[in-house]
């Protein structure tokens, strides 16, 4: 049975204040981030500004800088700061055991 | 000059004291011995409560205006001018009415005459007078100590003595001093003459360092670290002479050993300086002898700071003065304020180093408990002596921040049982959890904690200097002196600013970024100076204001550290733009380039083959003659990069840094090999300078061109470093720029040989390496620091430039394994893979 959650793997796979993607088939890649204090966050790895891959961003805070012009992006709420305005759809994501979940409908949506 | 206005002649027509006599002038004379640090701060008080009252005059026995003290080691180390460390100017003196009366020294007092005399003769009457003669150098009474270059560290003069000594040291390679003390004092002495390159030793009687403000244990982290820049530290080291013939030549141990020096420090202490008082006949005990509002045995004298006696104690640290000098002024202004005696704490940096003590830590009283922690690896000692509950005393090392709290505490004389468990951990930790806000460690101290130590600045102090519209750094170093002399409080000022202000605080001098008050040339001095080796050891000690930085720091950071500390350093991967983490560079669209190396621009069929079957085999778009004569495949995918370098390895190519900061390419044209008008072999040698620079990370990015003659087909005059050949040697240009902004190169030297145009190239790389700021090309770093350092550095000083080579040789020995490689072999694969994927349409089947 297929739940709501979506294993993707374990959370040492992700690298501190770093991300990995997941590609979803027919739809955009999801980027989980891990930050310096240890929290996930999962967003659309696109950035609003020029579709920059977040993923590939330094992770400072709960911020992610894009690697391509240096947009600042809340990964709590995917928005951007400062000046700049625009927004990346986020996606629930937890912890259980080591593993690491994402939301299947959520990430469905963003795929669709 | 103001105080040149003064008659010099007692019995001058306008003379103050004839003024007075005749009832011209109403107001008390307050005439001022010493122009040090506590009689200035005195009449400060006393300007602050009554402006109006007293007519002073203040005698100085040195030329200059009131600077401080304190701050002479920054002088001699070369990390502030005189200019930087004068509390008050010419202009305080004018414009309060205060006669200065300098490089006259007060010679005499007659009390019964109500007069003091100076060493040029003049006579000045009193109505009140106060005595701030401060203290003087112990000269231990071994033979020749009155030998030509052994001095003490006490004032402008000893530091221009020592500065002179350096430069003379330093026109015969390096010259050789000997440090006689081992306490604040001696230690940055000996700090401030190593980094004027001198080779310092340092001779301490007792077995601990700086004994009277640390315990054995963070007496032997200090010696270890102090050992580790260069010095040598010898405990247990007892003088029995000092020799040479018509100057100091060395110093002799008790033991036998002699060490040669030309210069010879004695720091083992001060003493009161109370002969004039003692001369006047005034009560003098180890000081003079005063009561709680300073008056000594002569009601109409007073006396203040290092040169008193109070209650049995004398004060050789600055911050027992202010409280003083507060009691004093009330007294004047007839106001009861008794000084009670000062416990005293002493946070400071040492050589860079921070330490801070405080109470007893001697540990030795009656039910004294210790609780230490060690941090060997971050080099963090703290140690808290408790008795009763309370705290007594505190050593902290490498990690002072939790000091004032610690010392309110001590003072306080509060039980500690509840916090007891968590105390040593710091106050931010101890008032809930390791995540609390560092704002509110600072909001929670008390009014009257102390925030800036070099001044005695409290806490209440900043604020309402603050709010009386101090919005800035600046302002408030110019308001109330908070931050204005060591700067290591300048984080807690900053959060005051931000406690206080909310978002209306005005920046300062540009900093690195906004995640700190340093700028970049502040962090990598402390980098070096703190040995600091990780990006949040940096952060911790210089009071980050986040959790990790920046986009803009981190980069920052990991460079500089990885140039502070070639081989030693572990590179942070998560601190580096996508493109130094893929080495590739990233596209528009999210796809990678491939750019490989061509040693000089040359390449193989064999090379040129294997290109071509990446090409084909990834289905790259497009591939490209780069404008620095090599190629790059463009739309490779990240998943593809390690295998692409497989592929390129495989062929002998090896990472072309054309997305790093770093040396990109060396390009060249043909040369003496070819060409009809080459002079020299210009292609060997761009491939010779590539061999040797590729690999090494930089400020920013780095090209180098060589042209085999003056018609400059390799374009060499717009690069950061650039070789023009020609018949009788090489012309080697720097600071060139193709870029937004063109700049032609400037001509730092001719050299005669390949190889001094490659050495003269090492040594300039490293010169950028360790000075110009982070993603500063070279063209904008020169034009800060001047073609003329430039050259200094790398042509006129022969010894340095072979010391800057040599450290960029050294850093090169860690830096030439191909990223590619590594990568190729599994390296880092979870930078370059997905972590899952994820197929809805087969999932919905499967459900």
């Amino acid at each position: 049975m297929i739940g709501e959650w979506l294993d993707i793997g374990w959370l040492n796979e992700i690298p501190v204040r770093g991300s990995r993607t997941v590609p979803v088939e027919g739809g955009e890649e999801i980027a989980v981030f891990r930050t310096g204090d240890d929290k996930l966050f999962a967003l659309v790895n696109r950035c609003p500004h020029r579709k920059g891959p977040l993923s590939q961003g330094i992770v400072h805070g709960h911020s992610v800088t894009c690697p391509l012009h240096n947009w600042n992006i809340a990964l709590a709420t995917g928005e951007a700061q400062g000046e700049d305005k625009g927004c990346t759809p986020t996606i629930p994501v937890k912890i259980d055991g080591g593993r690491v979940l994402i939301c299947r409908a959520s990430t469905l949506k963003a795929a669709a | 000059m103001d105080f040149q206005d003064f008659p010099a002649h007692p019995d001058g027509p306008a003379s103050a004291e004839t003024l007075a006599e005749t009832g011209c002038e109403a107001r008390e004379h307050l005439v001022v011995i010493g122009n040090g640090m506590a009689g200035c701060r005195a009449i400060e008080e006393l300007l602050a409560r009554d402006a109006g009252r007293y007519r002073v005059t203040i005698f100085g026995a040195e030329p200059h205006v009131n600077y401080n003290r304190i701050m002479l080691s920054p002088v001699l180390a070369g990390e502030k001018t005189f200019d930087d460390i004068v509390i008050n100017d010419h202009a305080w003196y004018a414009d309060n009415d205060i006669a200065l009366i300098a490089d006259d020294p007060v010679t005499a007092i007659d009390r019964a005459g109500k007069t003091v005399t100076s060493r040029s003769g003049r006579t000045v009457g009193y109505d009140r007078l106060l005595i701030a003669t401060g203290s003087d150098p112990f000269i231990i009474p071994v033979p020749g100590k009155d030998l030509p270059g052994v001095i003490s560290f006490r004032d402008m003069k000893d530091v221009d003595t020592m500065l002179a000594a350096a430069e003379a040291g330093r026109a015969q390679g390096g010259g050789s001093a000997v440090v006689i003390g081992g306490g604040l004092l001696g230690l940055e002495a000996a700090h401030g003459l190593t980094l004027r390159g001198m080779n310092v030793t340092v001779l301490h009687l007792p077995g601990t360092l700086m004994e009277r403000q640390l315990d054995e244990a963070a007496g032997w982290l200090l010696k270890t670290a102090l050992e580790g820049r260069g010095q040598t530290i010898l405990t247990n080291a007892d003088t029995a002479e000092i020799y040479g013939e018509g100057k100091v030549e060395g110093v002799r141990l008790k033991d036998g050993r002699e060490i040669p020096a030309s210069l010879v420090v004695m720091a083992v202490g001060i003493r009161p300086s109370a002969a004039l008082a003692r001369a006047a006949g005034l009560e003098v005990g180890r000081g003079i002898k005063v009561d709680d509002h300073m008056v000594t045995s002569d009601p109409a004298i007073l006396a203040v700071g290092e040169c008193v006696e109070h209650d049995g104690n004398v004060y050789g640290l600055v911050a027992p003065l202010w409280d003083m000098c507060r009691s004093l002024a009330d007294g004047l202004v007839d106001k009861v304020n008794p000084y009670r005696g000062s416990v005293t704490s002493t946070k400071l940096k040492v050589a860079g180093l921070d330490v801070f003590s405080a109470g007893d830590f001697s540990g030795t009283g009656a039910g004294c408990e210790d609780i230490v922690l060690r941090d060997a690896s971050r080099g963090i000692y703290k140690r808290l002596v408790l008795q009763d509950d309370r705290i007594i005393g505190a050593v902290l090392y490498g990690d002072t921040a939790d000091g004032s709290w610690y010392f309110d505490l001590l003072k306080k004389g509060e039980s500690v049982t509840d916090l007891r468990d968590v105390l040593i951990f710091g106050q931010a930790f101890a008032s809930g959890g390791g995540q609390s806000d560092p704002k509110a460690a600072v909001a929670a101290l008390s009014d009257d904690a102390e925030i800036c130590g070099c001044n005695g600045v409290r806490k209440g102090q900043v604020v309402s200097c603050i709010a009386k519209g101090a919005h800035s750094l600046d302002a408030v170093r110019a308001g109330c002196k908070a931050s204005a002399s060591c700067g290591s409080c300048t984080g807690l000022v900053e959060t005051l600013l931000a406690l206080t202000l909310g978002e209306d605080v005005e920046a300062g001098p540009k900093t690195l970024c906004n995640c700190t008050s340093f700028t970049h040339d502040d962090v990598r001095r402390e980098i070096v100076a703190q040995a600091m080796k990780s990006i949040p050891d940096v952060m911790q000690k210089l009071h980050w204001s986040t959790p990790d930085g920046c986009a803009s720091c981190r980069p920052a950071l990991n460079y500089y550290l990885l140039c502070a500390w070639p081989g030693a350093y572990e590179d942070d991967q998560q601190s580096r733009f996508v493109n130094e983490r893929l080495h590739a560079n990233i596209q528009k669209d999210g796809t990678y380039s491939v750019v490989p190396r061509m040693w000089g621009g040359l390449t193989s069929p064999r090379e040129l083959r294997a290109i071509a079957d990446v090409v084909e085999k990834y289905d790259a778009p497009m591939v490209k003659v780069t404008g620095g004569q090599r190629l790059d495949i463009f739309g490779i995918r990240k998943e593809d990069l390690p295998a692409v370098w497989a592929d390129l390895n495989a062929a002998g190519m090896v990472s072309g840094h054309a997305y790093g900061k770093a040396l990109r390419t060396v390009k060249t044209c043909v040369g003496s090999e070819w060409c009809r008008f080459g002079t020299q072999d210009s292609t060997g040698l761009g491939v010779k300078l590539e061999k040797m620079g590729w690999g090494s990370w930089m400020p920013h990015k780095f090209k180098i061109a060589v042209s085999g003659c003056p018609r400059n087909c390799a374009e060499a005059t717009i690069k950061d470093f650039g070789v023009i050949c020609v018949d009788s040697g090489y012309e080697l240009h720097v600071g060139g720029n193709g870029g937004i902004r063109v700049r032609a190169t400037d001509l730092l030297c001719k050299v005669a040989t390949e190889q001094e145009a490659m050495d003269y190239c090492a040594a300039f790389i490293q010169l950028y390496r360790e000075e110009a700021r982070y993603l500063e090309r070279t063209a904008p770093w020169i034009e800060r620091v001047g073609l003329d350092h430039v050259k200094a550095r790398i042509v006129e000083d022969h010894v340095g430039r072979e010391a800057l080579r040599a450290r960029f040789l050294y850093s090169q020995s860690f830096s030439q394994d191909d990223p590619w490689a590594e990568r190729a072999a599994g390296t880092g694969h979870e930078l370059h893979g997905h972590m899952a994927a994820f197929k809805p349409i087969a999932a919905e089947e499967m459900a």
